[in-house]
């Protein structure tokens, strides 16, 4: 395993060392000590590596990534994984608000609770929040899972497209257009697999409820006429 | 953009170093607000003696002094930077009154515990001209702004202060602050600038002087103030942090056994004793977390 210090190496250095890693190089474990809440760590990884990082991070933490697999044992700011494409990124403290926003794939698993926004417009990634999760989440959610094992905050999956959205706890109250579904055979196998993902025990199962949209706000509605 | 901080202390354990702990933590928000900065410190009261803490822009301050020795008698007179700390046990209407009769002088605001100083220039520079790291006290507030709703001046800087002890910064803006000010001003509410913060400042010392408390301000004032915010105020008992209900202001709160910390990035904090050992949380939008005696 290969020792970054924050405290000695500048914050560019550490990520342009991680972001061009030889294709060839076997050297693929690394630990950054003393992150002290720096932003953009991690962010624009490209190959397959395992990164682990000791502390609390600042915004955009492994924004971007592909292929990499990302453990933060700490906190997280603002926008985590945000438009990550594949690899990984678990967070064993909190995040912050836009937690996931934008990914098209990989997962993103938070230990803790995210607040706001998590999951905004997200287009494919799958993420597992064993805490709860604040307000406008899946806030316009195109594809991918959200998986909260606690409750959501306000306004859960307004305007949401076609990711789904599973929840143990209770959402505080639902956006526009988002409505419970009941879980068929292929739901419940894709919660299982969500599950064991994140090492949640799979009897969970039967606690959770689904949500997605209802597509009522799809098309133009005549009836709607004068709202505009 | 702006970067607001704030320290409260438990206990006297790091009383001595309150001055250099906010110098860490407004020095790491640098990057969150360049043009200008400034802080309140709070340290405990002298009974029956009022501090001013007074902007004398570039006027000559031996004469200014050698003029108020002349009207307050047992005034104690501390320059630090373009500031001052005028220090007597006359009363407030009376030294007030004083004040603003000197043409060249901003009463930046008073108080038995509360000492206020800012000033435009990069907020490392800001705090360097202050030696804020030698200052010691009970709680602290600090502000760099990065200037949106009025112009890069001292008058345009946090924190404000329109009452006895009370102190506010603000990262955000507000949208009725203009007829908010006018209603204030009705209700006597004094207002100087043209900043939309200390239209919320002036909507706290209403409130604390109909007799309200500082929290139950802060809850109406979800209500009343339009706009996007996190605020932390302050008074001689303690501080004070909300946010508006939707929450794109950050904040973030550590809390010891020994202080609580509160910025608008962990960053800030980074330096402080303990910290990774603290009990971490964001304030969740619209409610009222408070410290205090």
């Amino acid at each position: 395993m290969i020792k970054l210090n924050l405290k000695k190496d500048s914050l560019r250095k550490v990520n342009e060392l991680l972001q061009n890693l030889d294709q060839k190089s076997n050297d693929r474990s690394f630990k950054i000590i003393n992150p002290d809440g720096n932003h953009a760590i991690c962010a624009g990884l490209k190959e397959e590596m395992d990164v682990t990082i000791d502390g609390h991070v600042g915004y955009y933490c492994a924004g971007m990534n592909m292929k990499a697999a990302v453990t933060v044992n700490g906190n997280v700011g603002t926008g985590v994984a945000e438009n990550m494409m594949s690899g990984s990124v678990h967070v064993k403290g909190n995040a912050s608000q836009s937690a996931g926003a934008t990914a098209h794939g990989g997962t993103l698993i938070v230990d803790g609770d995210t607040s706001s926004r998590c999951g905004i417009s997200m287009k494919g990634i799958d993420i597992i929040v064993k805490g709860s999760v604040g307000h406008m989440s899946a806030f316009m959610a195109q594809s991918g899972n959200l998986v909260i094992c606690g409750d959501a905050g306000d306004a859960l999956g307004d305007s949401i497209y076609e990711a789904k959205i599973f929840i143990k706890g209770e959402p505080k109250s639902l956006g526009a257009d988002c409505e419970k579904k009941s879980m068929n055979k292929k739901d419940q196998d894709l919660l299982k697999s969500l599950l064991k993902k994140a090492s949640i025990d799979e009897n969970q199962l039967t606690h959770f409820k689904m949500y997605g949209s209802a597509r009522k706000l799809y098309n133009f509605n005549i009836d709607n006429v004068s709202e505009y | 953009m702006c970067g607001i901080v704030g320290l409260y202390l438990k206990n006297k354990k790091y009383k001595k170093d309150l001055g250099k702990f906010l110098t860490g933590m407004m020095n790491n928000m640098c990057t969150r607000g360049p043009d200008s900065a400034g802080f309140a410190i709070y340290s405990t009261e002298r009974k029956k003696k009022y501090k001013y803490s007074i902007c004398y822009n570039e006027n000559n301050i031996k004469e200014i002094k050698k003029n108020l020795r002349k009207e307050i008698k047992d005034a104690k007179i501390k320059i630090i930077s373009d500031h001052f700390v005028l220090e007597t046990s006359l009363k407030p209407v009376k030294v007030i009154s004083i004040i603003k009769s000197y043409d060249n002088l901003n009463l930046v605001g008073y108080g038995s515990s509360i000492e206020i100083f800012k000033q435009v220039g990069n907020p490392r520079d800001v705090v360097n001209n202050f030696s804020l790291k030698n200052f010691s006290g009970t709680h602290a507030i600090g502000h760099t702004r990065m200037a949106t709703e009025s112009a890069i001046t001292t008058d345009g800087s946090h924190p404000y202060s329109t009452g006895e002890d009370e102190c506010l910064v603000h990262n955000g803006s507000l949208s009725n602050h203009n007829n908010l000010r006018r209603t204030l001003k009705k209700k006597g509410i004094e207002i100087k600038s043209q900043n939309d913060t200390e239209v919320a400042a002036g909507y706290i010392s209403n409130g604390l002087l109909n007799k309200k408390s500082l929290k139950d301000t802060l809850i109406d004032g979800l209500k009343d103030l339009d706009g996007f915010y996190t605020f932390i105020s302050g008074t001689k008992n303690g501080l004070a942090i909300v946010r508006d209900e939707i929450a794109c202001k950050p904040a973030v709160v550590a809390e010891t056994k020994d202080y609580v910390a509160i910025a608008s990035e962990f960053q800030a904090m980074a330096h402080l004793p303990n910290v990774n050992k603290a009990k971490i949380f964001e304030p969740e939008p619209g409610l009222v977390y408070s410290w205090g005696k």
